[in-house]
């Protein structure tokens, strides 16, 4: 019965889209105050019948309600109760459900918060947001129904895969979906701007907030899922270039691209075509990402529940969304004009060269994860494009990126100077230079390129901080008005310090644990040492212990450095009888310098068991990093000036007016 | 003029980036793509041996010999009309089963075995690579699609 509610509301949610999606929409061409006011309401409801089907959805995953197809495909009555919940989203349909609740979500905040909109823009805007809305929900409802019964009921379900049994992937699919999800309220506002065919600073202050929580949000998402990948697959790895990791990461390059261009419309009333440009796209890119996730055209080693119906539901509705919205772009973009002129070597250029960068890396990633797909229809025979690739293309195009980063945010709007840069950033070069110089030294100069990965960290990292020192005054003025000045920075330019400066945390991390990762995968009896970059690694033998729905054999490796004891590493060989599936689990010790990662393998006939050591320098900091990452995004987001709905179109007078609600 | 020639820069500058970037991802196509051959395939016209590749198929039935040490281990992949040995070095993946779907990456020795050095089986246990599929469709022998994901 609640299974059947949920269904209905899905249903109603998806007719509401619809008229959210087309009556607001003509009533703001008409001018119609009543029309447009029904955006709201619509919204608003929207989220709550949403809500309530995704709610039936969960009630049925916690009484384990069989009778429920996807249930008894997904769920299993051992499993624990936190994984019976995730286990909603742990499959396609129910992580379609979840999509269209963020998607609800986001819609019902516009609507709440967004009082000092314009109503013709605010009603656009949601319209718009209802278009996307009901191509979603006909999406569920007629490819990927979570609510089918099953007669007769089966006793028991077949249980989740183990390998989502697990708090890193629980938590993953929801950061990743606010952050697609996000962007669709960019999408959604560069298509309205379109319509109005009007692009201005206040414009680019409604839209920075949704999509810098939006990048805060994929941030997180693909931070945890490469955590996951790194301590649950057991691969001594955190990014495989894998399709499906590549599909959450283009969409994350563009967003990144479009944070920086939307800054440049607000402040200097530039760049507004390239920037709705960029809104269209990142949202594209992460349609794209769904549709390569979803449809299986692609060989990843994540694989995922497919079905050709879904895929090519997926591709029509991607090239619907993305190509309508092109072609709109296409109409209206030349009746944008440009505003302020900028002089090369400016904060805008180099914003610009920050977009240039960006989306080639993206298009480059683009390019990498769809050829094997392209070359196959053209009949040229099946292919990979695998690490060696992305690392050939990939890196070469953020090296630039990544110094010009640091030199760009401490130059001036509209014309800047070059020479007083490197006074105010002698402190990062000399940091960087110190760092390539120590790193070559210890580990050799063929490593050079490494080592000046490693500087590039230092000068990211120590060239954030410099250019905040420089901006609050640090040694020109007095201590207490240094500490004025710093209270009375504008969030966001905190916000971009943290961000930075994470970004060099994050690559120092990357560089290292490609670098000198050191691998040792040994046949062991008990009582044999291994050494693995200097700690003494003894096997200690086996046992065979119990988990809620699984037995597991547990390894025991002692961890010693110098003769002392560090840790006792305890890997498993997990097998969940229910799911009839094994899974690994890697044991890690860390001490946020690096990671001593075991795994335990097979078992020969001679009773030796395969154990895979991996000592990864540095590797904590990618996480640490992406998570000081979205810190900075997240304190720019409490910017006074960037506070969802505080900015009012003022140019023109008439805006705070035409801005109060309903 | 001034803003023209400054367009200008930025355009140049734009191209100069696509230039360099397609010419890296040109360098990059010619020696980091790595093929997918069925063991037909393999059979009938067999790559040279510094030619990394990858194969596909089905891991034959009581084929798989672990070696004295826990570590090596040798099985056979078929796609039922040609099979194919081959040898690895490392810890399989959990999923690796016999009689299921595998997708392998490596070269051939002088012997004309297959040695790999990546292995890779799905998440998912009743999944098939999408290239082992289309191989064994090729061969005549499929028998319908595994149902998605369940």
């Amino acid at each position: 019965m609640i299974a059947e509610i949920g269904h209905f509301a899905l249903i109603l949610a998806f007719l509401l889209a619809l008229i959210q999606g087309t009556v607001p929409m003509i009533g703001a061409a008409r001018d119609d105050p009543a029309m447009m006011a029904v955006a709201k309401p619509a919204a608003l409801l929207q989220l709550g019948l949403t809500a309530a089907a995704f709610l039936a959805l969960v009630h049925a995953f916690t009484v384990s309600d069989f009778s429920v197809a996807l249930v008894a495909s997904h769920s299993h009555t051992l499993k624990p109760l936190i994984y019976k919940i995730t286990g909603v989203w742990a499959n396609h349909e129910g992580s379609m459900v979840l999509w269209v609740l963020i998607l609800a979500l986001f819609g019902a905040m516009i609507a709440a918060f967004g009082a000092n909109l314009p109503a013709a823009l605010r009603a656009r805007v949601l319209a718009v947001h209802g278009l996307v809305a009901a191509g979603f929900f006909a999406f569920i409802l007629f490819t990927s129904n979570p609510f089918l019964r099953l007669f007769p009921a089966p006793v028991e379900g077949e249980g989740l895969n183990p390998l989502l049994q697990d708090p890193g992937l629980a938590f993953h699919p929801p950061f990743l979906y606010l952050g697609y999800v996000g962007f669709s309220i960019s999408f959604s506002f560069a298509v309205a701007a379109l319509i109005e065919g009007r692009v201005d600073p206040a414009w680019a202050r409604w839209v920075r907030p949704w999509t810098l929580l939006a990048w805060c949000a994929l941030t997180i998402g693909i931070a945890l899922g490469s955590w996951w990948a790194y301590y649950e697959l057991g691969w001594g790895g955190w990014w495989f270039w894998d399709p499906v990791e590549n599909a959450s990461f283009m969409p994350w390059l563009a967003g990144t691209a479009l944070l920086h261009s939307a800054i440049v419309v607000e402040k200097r009333d530039a760049l507004k075509g390239w920037t709705v440009l960029l809104a269209i796209l990142t949202f594209g890119l992460s349609l794209l990402g769904t549709f390569l996730v979803r449809s299986g055209v692609l060989t990843s080693v994540h694989a995922f529940a497919t079905d050709p119906d879904r895929g090519v539901f997926i591709l029509g509705l991607l090239i619907l969304v993305t190509g309508g919205a092109l072609v709109l772009y296409a109409i209206r973009a030349p009746g944008l004009k440009g505003g302020g002129l900028f002089a090369p070597v400016s904060r805008e250029g180099a914003l610009v060269l920050n977009n240039l960068l960006l989306t080639t890396a993206a298009s480059v990633v683009l390019l990498g994860t769809l050829y094997p797909l392209i070359l196959d229809a053209l009949g040229g025979g099946k292919v990979s494009v695998g690490p060696p690739f992305f690392e050939a293309t990939f890196v070469p195009i953020v090296v630039p990126l990544l110094i010009a980063c640091v030199i760009g945010s401490t130059l001036a709007w509209k014309r800047g100077d070059l020479s007083g840069v490197f006074g105010r950033l002698g402190i990062a070069v000399f940091a960087a230079a110190a760092v390539t110089a120590a790193a070559a030294w210890r580990a050799g100069i063929e490593d050079f390129l490494a080592a000046f990965g490693l500087g590039l960290a230092a000068w990211l990292f120590f060239g954030a901080l410099a250019e905040f020192a420089a901006k609050i005054g640090v040694g020109r003025v007095p201590p207490g008005s240094v500490l004025r000045r710093a209270g009375n920075l504008p969030r966001s330019a905190w916000g971009m310090t943290v961000a930075h400066a994470g970004l060099g945390i994050v690559v120092a991390g990357v560089t290292a644990s490609s670098a000198w990762q050191t691998e040792r995968i040994q046949s062991m009896n008990p009582g044999d040492a291994v050494d693995v970059a200097g700690y003494t690694v003894t096997f200690r033998g086996v046992s065979e212990t119990r988990g809620p729905n699984y037995r597991a054999v547990t390894g025991r490796f002692d961890l010693e450095r110098g003769g002392r004891l560090l840790a006792v590493l305890r890997p498993e060989k997990r097998d969940y009888p229910a799911e009839r599936s094994q899974t690994t689990e890697a044991a890690i010790h860390t001490t946020w310098l690096a990671d001593i990662y075991a795994v335990l393998g097979e078992r020969a006939a001679n009773g030796a068991w395969a154990a895979r050591l991996y000592h990864n320098p540095l590797v904590p900091w990618i996480w640490l990093g992406a998570v000081v990452m979205a810190a900075g995004g997240a304190v720019s987001l409490t910017d006074r000036r960037l506070r969802v709905g505080a900015p009012r179109r003022a140019r023109r007078g008439r805006a705070v007016e035409a801005g109060a609600p309903p | 003029m001034r803003p023209k020639r400054r367009r200008l820069a930025f355009v140049v500058c734009g191209m100069l980036t696509l230039g360099v970037a397609a010419a890296l991802v040109l360098a990059a196509f010619e020696d980091s793509i790595v093929y997918f051959y069925s063991p037909t395939e393999v059979a009938e016209n067999k790559p040279p041996p510094d030619r990394r590749f990858r194969i596909g198929g089905i891991v034959v039935k009581d084929s798989v010999i672990r070696g004295a040490d826990a570590t090596s281990v040798r099985f056979r992949v078929t796609d039922t009309a040609n099979t194919i040995d081959v040898a690895y070095t490392g810890v399989l993946p959990d999923l690796f089963r016999e009689g299921q779907g595998v997708v392998a990456e490596g070269r051939l020795d002088a012997d004309g075995r297959f040695r790999a050095d990546e292995v890779l089986a799905k998440h998912d246990e009743t999944y098939m690579p999408k290239e082992v599929a289309d191989a064994l469709k090729e061969s005549g022998r499929w028998r319908g699609a595994p149902e998605g994901g369940r």
